[in-house]
């Protein structure tokens, strides 16, 4: 799955956070359909990730490659137009207009594609009938699912989901995990963020681990023991975890 | 009835106020700025009326034809400037920044212009009015005020509730970084709201030059303050609750003044304390200021 050239490429990112150092130096390539998923322990600089290549952080260096082409200077709304569209963590609906307002507002800006609000409402049922209500009104997974359609009627070329599962029941998140084959027919990469490891494993093509803001392991999952996975994220395992493929991974 | 004039008077004039506040509650709302250089806007868009006319020779009635698109693109200018680069800094420097604004514009106008007070001359409309009774006179003018006001208010609020670009500065009011997540680019976005709070206060400002008169002062001493307490009383964030506060604030100041005439003000002050106090988020106040 990793023929071609990265749809995305993130090289030696640094990113800081006034003193604090977020990020150090942390590089990926998301080939198009990749599911790619990061996973790390709390404060391990994943979420700093997605919002630094959302544009949302500065990076203090390295660039974010889209297609080739350095985007790592725009402002957010013009990586929007390029096709790089972020679900933030905790959903950020606007509180104050109806769910069909804020897939508007989504739209507002889009780059022409496969997804329209009509068929947001097909991917999720329930969603037409409550379009007049107002965001807030919905539950969790309701306002999630809402996060997801606006970000996805902008057709994103590559989508990034920040901690879908946060504060949502198993069974709300495993139903929403559901709708991601349908992202990728229509030609949507996703790059995102699990603090649940089982759940990334499933769903991601590759899983890549952070821990305080340093690459400990990536790779396919298939080619990561549980023990690898348990040593990258708690910082067990040496820094020879770095090496994709490497040391014989049975799962 | 004089009382029962009193209280049309307040109605009409609470028109006016609600049209001086609409503007300063919409830049509040969307930005959390608070222009102290509200009122004085309005004065300035008078003394630009008067150049226009001196100029174009147009009737007084019409210049706002001209007015209320300069100061449209001016508070677009100023917004994209200066505004957002106090923004930039904090909201705070906001409240610095249109402070030193209102100063330097009292003081300009009175270095130009002289402290004498001026009244855009629309002939005889001035005084044209019309009875109902023996009692209850109702000028055209403040008549048409009044209509131009809640004309404004409905438009502005099917412009907010109904157009794009109206959803964009709800959205970007609830939250601009997911607003950037959607493509939209808030400053543009503040912009177009900026430009619709000095295209307001511009007609605002118009509307009381020919109803009353204007000197470099009024726009701190007597506007702001008057659209300030309409939006309190009213409620923030509510366009329909700010209308309601400027009724409410004119129709008080009337009967204060029926009372007796030196306590016009002192009324409007009155009741902007007992709503504080009584019900501090307004007639209409819904969301919690934060």
């Amino acid at each position: 799955m990793s023929e071609g050239t990265a749809l995305l490429e993130v090289r030696d990112l640094t990113v800081h956070h006034g003193q604090l150092r977020a990020l150090s130096g942390v590089s990926l390539s998301v080939f198009p359909g990749d599911v790619y998923a990061m996973i790390g322990a709390n404060g391990a600089g994943k979420s700093t990730l997605l919002r630094a290549i959302a544009g949302l952080h500065q990076p203090t260096s390295g660039s974010i490659l889209l297609d080739g082409t350095d985007v790592a200077r725009l402002r957010p709304e013009r990586r929007v137009a390029e096709g790089i569209v972020l679900v933030p963590e905790g959903r950020r609906l606007f509180p104050s207009l109806t769910v069909e307002e804020n897939l508007l507002v989504g739209q507002s800006h889009a780059r022409p594609g496969p997804w329209r609000i009509e068929r947001i409402y097909e991917l999720f049922g329930w969603m037409r009938d409550r379009r007049g209500q107002r965001a807030v009104q919905l539950s969790g997974g309701e306002q999630q699912a809402v996060a997801i359609g606006r970000a996805l009627v902008a057709n994103p070329r590559v989508l990034l989901l920040d901690e879908l599962s946060l504060g949502l029941a198993p069974v709300v998140v495993r139903r929403i995990y559901q709708t991601l084959p349908e992202f990728l027919a229509s030609g949507v990469t996703v790059l995102l963020v699990e603090q649940d490891v089982s759940q990334a494993m499933q769903v991601a093509s590759r899983v890549h681990c952070l821990l305080e803001g340093r690459t400990t392991l990536r790779g396919p999952p298939a080619e990561l023991s549980p023990e690898r996975i348990e040593g990258a994220y708690f910082g067990l395992a040496g820094p020879n975890g770095d090496q994709p493929g490497h040391g014989g991974a049975e799962s | 009835m004089s009382w029962v004039n009193a209280i049309i008077q307040g109605i009409l004039i609470g028109g006016l106020y609600a049209l001086f506040a609409c503007g300063l509650s919409l830049l509040f709302g969307v930005m959390k700025v608070i222009n102290l250089a509200h009122g004085d806007l309005a004065v300035v868009a008078g003394y630009v009326a008067l150049g226009v006319i001196a100029v174009t020779h147009v009737p007084a009635v019409w210049s706002f034809v001209l007015v209320v698109p300069i100061f449209a693109g001016l508070g677009y200018i100023m917004q994209r400037t200066l505004l957002q680069a106090a923004l930039n800094r904090s909201v705070l420097t906001t409240l610095l920044v249109t402070f030193g604004l209102s100063v330097v514009i009292e003081n300009g106008l009175l270095q130009f212009t002289s402290a004498n007070s001026h009244a855009l001359d629309i002939g005889s409309l001035v005084s044209d009015s019309f009875s109902i009774g023996s009692q209850i006179t109702i000028a055209y003018l403040l008549l048409v005020i009044f209509v131009v006001a809640v004309g404004v208010l409905l438009g502005l609020q099917y412009f907010l509730s109904s157009s794009r670009q109206g959803r964009l500065i709800r959205a970007v009011a609830d939250d601009r970084e997911a607003a950037q997540l959607s493509g939209a680019d808030y400053r543009h976005v503040f912009g177009i709201a900026a430009a619709i709070a000095f295209g307001t206060v511009a007609l605002a400002g118009l509307a009381f030059g020919m109803y009353s008169s204007f000197d470099p002062t009024i726009g701190t001493n007597q506007l702001l303050l008057f659209a300030f307490e309409a939006v309190v009383i009213g409620g923030l964030g509510s366009l329909w609750g700010t209308l309601a506060g400027g009724i409410l604030l004119g129709v008080v100041q009337q009967i204060g003044a029926q009372i007796n005439a030196a306590d016009q003000i002192l009324a409007g002050q009155l009741i902007f304390l007992v709503i504080l106090v009584v019900m501090p988020q307004g007639l209409t106040g819904r969301r919690a200021a934060a």
